[in-house]
C-alpha cells in the first residue's frame, strides 16, 4: 500500500554536514529538481571559510538551506521543517534553526563518543532526551549506504562519499521530487568516471527506497507547483547571473568583454564563469593582484573595450586609486564588489552590506561614481547590464555593489528576450577621415550637452590622437592643467555628470500603501526578508505600511525624497550599522530609523515583522 | 587601412605642449631620440600608445604627439597589458621610471616580463627619486645619502637587468641617455623584437642625483669603463678597444689583448639570442666585481609566444570547438522549464 501523501504550501531543509560530506552538491541538486517541478525557491548556502577544517569541528559544518513553495517566495526562509545532520557538529550549530516539531534526519553512524566530543557534547543527544521537541529520525547512513554499494568496485572511502546521495534519496521521497534530474546531472558531472555514476545512482536509490520501504516514514509531502508568469526559466545563482549580465552588455554593445580580477571569495565564480566563454571573445585575466586586474581593465577600455573587474572589499581596498583614475580619465568601467563581512579580512564566506560607504567615500578627493545594487540572485543579471549601460552611455566607472548572500544564491529566473535587453551604444569618437575635418584638433573633453559624457577616443583612429591622466585636466582640451578655477569647475561638472544620471534611472516603485505610517527602505540583498515581512504585515491587516528597494545608490532615484516624505517614519533595514540609513538621513533630512544586524548573517523574516510592529 | 602611410618626420611626433622637466635633465635627450626613430617604425601614429606611471620620467606621454595615458605609480604595465589584449594590433610603449617600476611597481614589473606581451619597456634609470625632489630609489648604491637617507641608505639595490632577466623577459637591453646613436638603434631593435622589450636607460637626473653614470657616459672614461655588446662578437673594450674579457672559472677577467698572452679566441663571445640565460645573467652581474666595465647594448633576445597571440588563438579555439557565442542560447542554457 502507499504510503499517505500530505499537501502542504511550502517547506524549507537545511542540508548540514562537515565540509567534505557534499552538502552544498545535494543542496544544489535538490533546488534545480524542485525549480524544475514548477516550486518557486531561493537558497543559502552557509560553508566555512577552511577548505577542509579538523573533521567532525564546529568549525567545519557546512550547510545549505532551501526554502520551496507554490507561491512566489523571496527568501530562504527562517525557520526549517526538515534538518540533516551529517554529524554532531552540524547538529550542534543548525538545531536551533529547526522549528518545534521538525523533521530531523541525523546520520546516526557518525554519533560515537569520538564525533560527540569532537561537536562538544556531553552526552549523546540521541539519547538523553535533549530532542523531544522534534520528529526524530536516526539512520545508520553510512552503513547503510556502504551495504548499498557493496558489490561495486569501490574503496570504502569512496563508498562513505556517495552517502549525500543517500539523503538525497530520502529527502527526494519524502517530497515526493522525481530522481532524474538528479541522475542525469550525476551522469554529466562523472562522465569521465563511470564507476561513480554507478555508485552515485545507487546510493540515490538506495535512499530512496529506504524511506519507502521502512516504518520510519510514514508521510511524504508534496508541494504544487508555484504560478508563474508565462516565460521560459531555468534556475540561477547570483554570481552566474551577474557573469550572463556582462556577457549579455558585451554582446549587445558589440564591445568585446575583457574581465581583469585576483581571485578572492565570494567574487571568484565571476572569474570562473567568465572564463568559459572565451567563444563569445571574452577575455579573462588572472592578474598578479587587483591593482593590475584594474588596471587591465582601465586599459582595455581606453583601447575601447568594455573593462571590467571583481572583487571582494580587501580587493577594493586595493583598487581603489586605480578606479579615481578611470574616474577623473572618464573611461567606461565596470567594478562588480560582492560583499562579504568586513573589516579586514574579516569573515569572508558570511555576507554583509558594510562597503556602501566605502564605495561611495573611500577614494581622494571628490569622487563621484555611480552605485548599483542588485535586490535578489536574478536580479544581478539586470542590474550589471545597468551597470554597463551607465559606465558606457557616461563614461564613468561604475559599481556593481552585489553581496555574498546574492551571489551565492539561487532561485528561478525568468529568462528574458534579447529584443527586451536596454540598447547600449560606445558611439566611438569620430576620426578625421571620418568627419573631414582634419584642421581641428580633437578635444578629448568637449561634453555631450545632455549627459555631459566626454567622447571615448579609441587609439588606432587617425586624428584623435590626444594624451590623457590623473593630473587635473582642462576643461574642453584635457590638457594638463593646474588652475584654480579650473579645477573647481571640473569638479562640479564630474559631479553634475553623475547627478543626471537621476534622469535616466525609473522613478521609484513603491509596494504597499503610497503613503501613511511606515515605509521600509532597502536596498541589495535584504530584498526577500523585507518584502516578506511586509507582505506578511499587510496580510495581517497593517494598512499602513509599504516598502521600496532601491537599486540605485548613487544617484538616488529623482523621486525618492518625494516618496519618502510621504511616509511618517522610514525604518531602514541593512546589514551594517546603518550606512544607507547615513545617507538618508544627510541627503532628505528626515530621521530614518533604523533596523541593524551585523552578524554575517541575512535577515530572518520574523526579526523584520517584529520590527514593523513594533513602530506600527 | 589602404596605401602607404605617409613620411612622417619627427616633427609629427612633438605634441603642443611644453616640455617640463629641469634644464640639462637627461630625459630630453630621450625624449629627442625617441621622437626621431618613431618615423623610422613605419607604422601611422594613431596606432602608436604610450603609458606611464608617475614620476618626472612619466611625464613623457604628453609630450608626444601619438595616443597617450598617463597613469597612475607604478601601475603602467597593468594597463599597458589591457590596452595591448583589447588591442593587439597597436603599438605599446611603457615608460617609467627606477622608482615607478621597481618599488610600487615591483610586482607588475616582473609580471609584465613573464606574459611577453609585445609591449616596450623604457625605464629611465636615475637611480633617485625625481619627481618628490630626491630620495634615495632601489637602484641606488648602498650608502646613498639622500634627505630620506641622512646617513646613508642601508638596502642592496636591484640590477634591472638581472630583474629583468629572472622574470623571463625576452629582450633585455641597456643604453644611456646621452649616446643619441646607440639609443635609437636599441629603440628601434626593441620595437622590431616581437615580445615584452625591456631597456634600462642610464638617466642624468643633475638636480638630485648629477653624474652618477658620467663614469659610464662622458668621452673621457667612457671607453674604460663600458663594453658595447655586439652579437658574435668579443667583449672589448678600452680607448683602443685593446681589453677583452674572459673567464677565469667562474669569474670574469680582464685581459690585455695587445701582449700575445690572449688572443680573441680566450674572450667571452656575446649571444644574444641564447635560449639560456646563463650569459645573460653573467653579463647583466659582471661589473658587480670591482674594475669590471658595465655592459651596454642587447643582453638578450629570444622569441616566444606572445600573451595577446596565445589568447587570440584560444579565442579562435574556443569558437571553433563550441562555436561562435550565441547569446540567445546562452541565455537560455541549462535545464529550463516553460510556463505558459
Ligand atoms: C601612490 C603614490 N605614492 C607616492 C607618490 C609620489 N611619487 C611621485 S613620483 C615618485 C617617485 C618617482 O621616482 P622615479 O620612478 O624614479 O621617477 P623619476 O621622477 O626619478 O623619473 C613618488 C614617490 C605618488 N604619486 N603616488
Ligand atoms: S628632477 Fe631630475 S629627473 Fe626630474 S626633471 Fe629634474 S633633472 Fe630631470
Ligand atoms: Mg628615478
Amino acid at each position: 500500500m502507499r504510503k499517505p501523501i500530505e499537501q502542504i504550501e511550502a517547506a524549507t531543509i537545511l542540508f548540514a554536514g562537515d565540509s567534505g560530506d557534499g552538502s552544498q552538491t545535494i543542496g544544489a541538486q535538490m533546488t534545480e529538481t524542485t525549480a524544475l517541478v514548477g516550486n518557486d525557491v531561493a537558497t543559502l548556502p552557509d560553508y566555512p571559510a577552511e577548505i577542509r577544517a579538523p573533521a567532525g569541528s564546529l568549525a567545519g559544518v557546512s550547510g545549505f538551506q532551501l526554502h520551496f513553495s507554490s507561491e512566489q517566495i523571496h527568501t530562504p526562509g527562517d525557520l526549517c521543517d526538515v534538518l540533516v545532520a551529517m554529524n554532531p557538529a552540524a547538529l550542534k550549530v543548525h538545531l536551533q534553526k529547526l522549528k518545534p516539531g521538525g523533521i530531523l534526519i541525523i546520520n546516526s553512524d557518525n554519533f560515537a563518543r569520538r564525533n560527540l566530543r569532537l561537536a562538544g557534547y556531553e552526552q549523546d543527544p540521541l539519547t538523553d532526551g535533549s530532542l523531544t521537541k522534534y520528529q526524530v529520525f536516526p539512520v545508520d547512513l553510512t552503513r547503510l549506504t556502504r551495504k548499498a554499494l557493496e558489490h561495486t568496485e569501490l574503496t570504502i572511502r569512496e563508498i562513505d562519499r556517495c552517502k549525500n546521495f543517500f539523503a538525497l534519496g530520502m529527502i527526494l521521497w519524502l517530497y515526493n521530487r522525481p530522481m532524474d534530474y538528479t541522475m542525469k546531472w550525476i551522469k554529466t558531472k562523472f562522465a569521465t568516471k563511470p564507476q561513480y555514476v554507478e555508485s552515485n545512482i545507487l546510493a540515490l536509490r538506495a535512499g530512496n527506497i529506504y524511506c519507502e520501504a521502512t516504518e520510519q516514514f510514514a508521510t511524504s509531502y508534496n508541494v504544487k507547483p508555484a504560478e508563474f508568469s508565462p516565460g521560459t526559466y531555468r534556475n540561477i545563482e547570483g554570481n552566474m547571473a551577474t557573469v550572463l549580465g556582462l556577457v549579455a552588455a558585451s554582446h549587445q554593445s558589440g564591445l568585446p568583454l575583457v574581465y581583469g580580477s585576483y581571485p578572492i571569495t565570494p567574487a571568484s565564480d565571476i572569474l570562473h564563469g567568465l572564463a568559459q566563454y572565451r567563444n563569445f571573445g571574452v577575455v579573462t585575466m588572472q592578474m598578479e593582484d587587483e591593482i593590475a586586474a584594474v588596471g587591465v581593465a582601465i586599459g582595455a577600455a581606453f583601447s575601447g573595450a568594455l573593462g571590467v573587474t571583481g572583487s571582494s572589499g580587501p580587493g577594493l581596498a586595493l583598487k581603489s586609486e586605480a578606479i579615481n583614475l578611470a574616474m577623473i580619465a572618464e573611461l567606461p568601467l565596470v567594478i562588480c564588489n560582492i560583499q562579504r563581512a568586513g573589516p579586514s579580512t574579516g569573515m569572508p564566506t558570511k555576507t554583509e552590506q558594510s562597503d556602501l560607504l566605502q564605495m561611495l567615500y573611500g577614494r581622494n578627493g571628490e569622487s563621484p561614481i555611480p552605485i548599483v545594487a542588485p535586490t535578489r540572485p536574478y536580479d544581478c543579471f539586470d542590474t550589471v547590464y545597468e551597470a554597463c549601460r551607465i559606465a558606457v552611455k557616461y563614461r564613468t566607472p561604475v559599481i556593481f555593489l552585489s553581496d555574498l548572500y546574492v551571489a551565492m544564491g539561487a532561485e528561478p529566473w525568468k529568462i528574458p528576450r534579447l529584443s527586451e535587453l536596454p540598447t547600449i551604444e560606445p558611439d566611438f569618437a569620430k576620426g578625421f577621415s571620418q568627419n573631414g575635418n582634419d584642421g581641428d584638433a580633437f578635444e578629448p573633453y568637449l561634453r555631450d550637452a545632455e549627459t555631459l559624457a566626454r567622447p571615448w577616443a579609441k587609439p588606432g583612429t587617425s586624428g584623435l590622437e590626444h594624451r590623457i591622466g590623473g593630473l587635473e585636466k582642462s576643461d574642453v582640451t584635457g590638457n594638463v592643467s593646474y588652475d584654480a578655477e579650473n579645477h573647481e569647475k571640473m569638479v562640479h561638472l564630474r559631479a553634475e555628470k553623475v547627478a543626471r544620471i537621476a534622469q535616466d534611472i525609473p522613478p521609484t516603485e513603491v509596494f504597499g500603501a503610497e503613503s501613511g505610517e511606515l515605509l521600509l527602505l532597502g536596498w541589495g540583498g535584504t530584498y526577500g526578508p523585507i518584502r516578506t515581512a511586509v507582505e506578511n504585515c499587510i496580510a495581517d491587516g497593517a494598512s499602513d505600511v509599504a516598502h521600496v528597494h532601491i537599486r540605485h545608490l548613487n544617484p538616488f532615484p529623482r523621486d525618492l525624497g518625494e516618496v519618502l516624505a510621504r511616509f511618517k517614519r522610514v525604518l531602514v533595514p541593512e546589514l551594517n550599522s546603518g550606512q544607507l540609513r547615513q545617507l538618508i538621513r544627510s541627503t532628505y533630512l528626515i530621521d530614518a530609523i533604523g533596523l541593524n544586524k551585523v552578524q554575517g548573517q541575512p535577515f530572518h523574516v520574523f526579526e523584520v515583522e517584529a520590527k514593523i510592529n513594533e513602530l506600527l | 587601412m589602404p596605401g602607404a602611410a605617409p613620411t612622417l618626420t619627427r616633427k609629427d611626433f612633438e605634441s603642443d605642449q611644453d616640455v617640463r622637466w629641469c634644464p640639462g635633465c637627461g630625459d630630453y635627450s630621450i625624449l629627442a631620440q625617441t621622437q626621431r626613430i618613431m618615423p623610422e617604425l613605419g607604422i601611422p601614429r594613431e596606432n602608436i600608445v604610450f603609458i606611464s606611471g608617475i614620476g618626472c620620467s612619466s611625464r613623457f606621454p604628453y609630450y608626444m604627439n601619438t595616443f597617450g595615458f598617463h597613469t597612475i605609480h607604478g601601475r603602467a604595465p597593468t594597463i599597458a597589458s589591457g590596452v595591448k589584449i583589447a588591442n593587439p594590433d597597436l603599438s605599446v610603449w611603457v615608460v617609467t621610471g627606477d622608482g615607478d617600476a621597481l618599488s610600487i611597481g615591483g610586482n607588475h614589473f616582473i609580471h609584465l616580463m613573464r606574459r611577453n606581451f609585445n609591449i616596450n619597456m623604457l625605464l629611465f634609470n636615475n637611480r633617485i627619486y625625481g619627481l618628490t625632489k630626491g630620495q634615495y630609489s632601489p637602484t641606488s648604491e648602498q650608502g646613498k645619502r639622500t634627505r630620506s637617507t641622512p646617513l646613508g641608505s642601508l638596502d642592496t639595490p636591484f640590477n634591472p637587468i638581472s630583474l629583468a632577466l629572472a622574470s623571463g623577459a625576452t629582450f633585455v637591453a641597456r643604453s644611456l641617455d646621452r649616446d643619441p646613436n646607440h639609443l635609437r638603434t636599441v629603440i628601434k631593435q626593441a620595437f622590431e623584437h616581437k615580445g615584452t622589450s625591456f631597456i634600462e636607460i642610464y638617466q642624468n637626473c643633475n638636480v638630485f642625483n648629477d653624474k652618477t653614470f658620467f663614469a659610464y657616459t662622458e668621452k673621457e672614461t667612457k671607453a674604460e669603463n663600458t663594453v658595447f655588446l655586439a652579437h658574435g662578437e668579443p667583449l672589448l673594450f678600452g680607448r683602443e678597444l685593446d681589453k677583452g674579457i674572459r673567464l677565469n672559472g667562474f669569474q670574469p677577467e680582464v685581459v690585455d689583448t695587445t701582449n700575445g698572452d690572449y688572443t680573441r679566441a680566450d674572450l667571452i663571445v656575446h649571444d644574444r639570442y641564447a635560449e639560456n640565460t646563463t650569459a645573460a645573467n653573467f653579463l647583466a652581474r659582471m661589473s658587480d666585481t670591482p674594475g669590471m666595465p658595465h655592459p651596454v647594448g642587447i643582453f638578450r633576445s629570444v622569441t616566444h609566444p606572445c600573451y595577446e597571440d596565445l589568447m587570440t588563438h584560444q579565442v579562435a579555439f574556443a569558437k571553433e570547438r563550441m562555436g561562435e557565442g550565441n547569446l540567445e542560447a546562452l541565455l537560455n542554457a541549462g535545464e529550463t522549464w516553460t510556463v505558459t
